[in-house]
């Protein structure tokens, strides 16, 4: 019964592999919920600065800030937003495959592009595929802060007021459902016109603020505000698109375990079945013999 | 006139509170500021300080904010911080750690870089230990 040994030992070891795997889908499970709360946390913020800059850019025609101010594109700045773990199914290769054709097309125009890379596995990617990686951030962990993420926005906002770069996109994997996760390409700087237009159009009153200590300086700072805000959304939206992906890879994962194991459980009974038959016909026809 | 007016405190990471209050104190950039109801519109950053919401019921609650804005419009008021804690949340012994560990960074100081960072922590965890200590008298 060597065959039957064999068998044996490896639907153990397949049935220890569906037990980590199921335990990684309902972690994953309750983690997405968490994360999607934190989603949902996360957009009042945006939602009142927005509002607040386009009452200031309405108060204040004459004063145009370098970050609404299109200018000609000879290089461009990503913020690729990625995982730090693994184990996610396709969410992170998808993402990588869009920013790559980005920057396919971005190559044939003659543009030059600068990487800032959050999370270890998009570092990992773009070390080996090449890249020029101006900053990363890794290990934000599952409750990201600001603080966590400032730094690499920071040199990417610098470069774009220095005028390194014309413009600055984020990188990341839109939450539609549990099921679907979208990567998504969205502009940052300069703030896209339609946002500017929308700026403008739900601002029909006639009142002015008073500023402290004075309207640009705080229109400046609050424009920065935005765009940090809008990273890390992203990374929050995004952390909530790894744990539904891991979830979703994980059941996959448990399933086909349960489908070997029924197959090898076959296989064995049969195996176990054909020893037995052998052996009696075996005694039936020494019998038989005497 | 109206004695309450709506007010929401958030942050990039959370929203606070949001509800009618009374009256809104807050340590501004050019000075505190106490605002009730009918206050003319107004936009100001905040210094990292408390941030006290005084409810129609006459009690009050004290919030942490590391810096933001602070926006009242008509009947309303946002409080955007960069960070924001509530004050029971807040933890004296790791404030007290911050402040040490600002001041030795602060006199250590090994470029400019660093430098305005470390005042920039030292201000931070002092105005922490400010709302502590409110904290604390209030409840004496």
């Amino acid at each position: 019964m060597a065959v039957g040994k064999e068998i044996r030992t490896q639907i153990g070891s397949i049935k220890n592999t569906q037990k980590i795997t199921s335990a990684m889908q309902l972690v994953a499970a309750s983690k997405m919920r968490k994360a999607q709360e934190r989603m949902g946390a996360t957009r009042p913020y945006a939602d009142r600065i927005l509002e607040v800059i386009g009452h200031l850019a309405y108060a204040n025609p004459e004063y145009n800030h370098l970050y609404l101010d299109e200018r000609e594109v000879k290089r461009v700045g990503y913020i690729v937003v990625s995982t730090d773990r693994g184990l996610c199914g396709g969410l992170n290769a998808n993402l990588f495959k869009k920013v790559v054709a980005e920057l396919g097309a971005h190559h044939g125009n003659g543009v030059e592009v600068d990487l800032a890379v959050i999370g270890s596995k998009a570092l990992g990617f773009f070390r080996s595929f090449g890249g020029n990686v101006v900053a990363t951030a890794g290990q934000v962990g599952d409750q990201p802060t600001v603080a966590d993420l400032i730094g690499s926005v920071k040199v990417m906002m610098d470069a774009y007021e220095e005028g390194k770069i014309d413009r600055l996109y984020v990188v990341y994997n839109h939450f539609v459902n549990t099921m679907t996760q979208k990567p998504t390409v969205q502009q940052l700087l300069p703030l896209p016109k339609d946002q500017q237009d929308d700026l403008s159009a739900n601002m029909g009153t006639h009142w002015d603020y008073i500023y402290e200590p004075d309207a640009r300086e705080v229109l400046d700072a609050l424009l920065v505000r935005y765009v940090e805000s809008l990273v890390y959304q992203s990374v929050v939206e995004n952390l909530a698109c790894e744990q539904a992906a891991r979830m979703v890879a994980m059941k996959a994962a448990t399933d086909n375990a349960g489908q070997l194991i029924s197959d090898l459980e076959l296989v064995y009974n049969k195996a176990r079945q054909a020893a037995i038959t052998q052996e009696i016909s075996e005694i039936v026809g020494g019998a038989a013999a005497l | 006139m109206a004695h309450t007016m709506k007010c929401k405190v958030v942050s990039a990471e959370q929203a606070l509170y949001e509800g009618e209050v009374q009256m809104v104190i807050a340590s501004g950039d050019l000075g505190d500021l106490g605002i009730t109801p009918g206050h003319a519109p107004l936009i100001t950053s905040l210094k990292p300080g408390p941030v006290r919401l005084v409810f129609e019921n006459g009690e009050d609650e004290l919030f942490f904010v590391s810096g933001g804005f602070l926006e009242v419009i008509p009947s309303q008021i946002t409080i955007l911080a960069d960070t924001a804690e509530r004050a029971e949340n807040l933890d004296e012994a790791a404030a007290l750690h911050a402040q040490e560990e600002a001041k030795r960074l602060l006199n250590e100081q090994q470029s400019e870089f660093e430098y305005s960072r470390a005042a920039v922590e030292l201000a931070e965890a002092v105005a922490r230990l400010r709302v502590i200590e409110q904290l604390r008298q209030r409840r004496a």
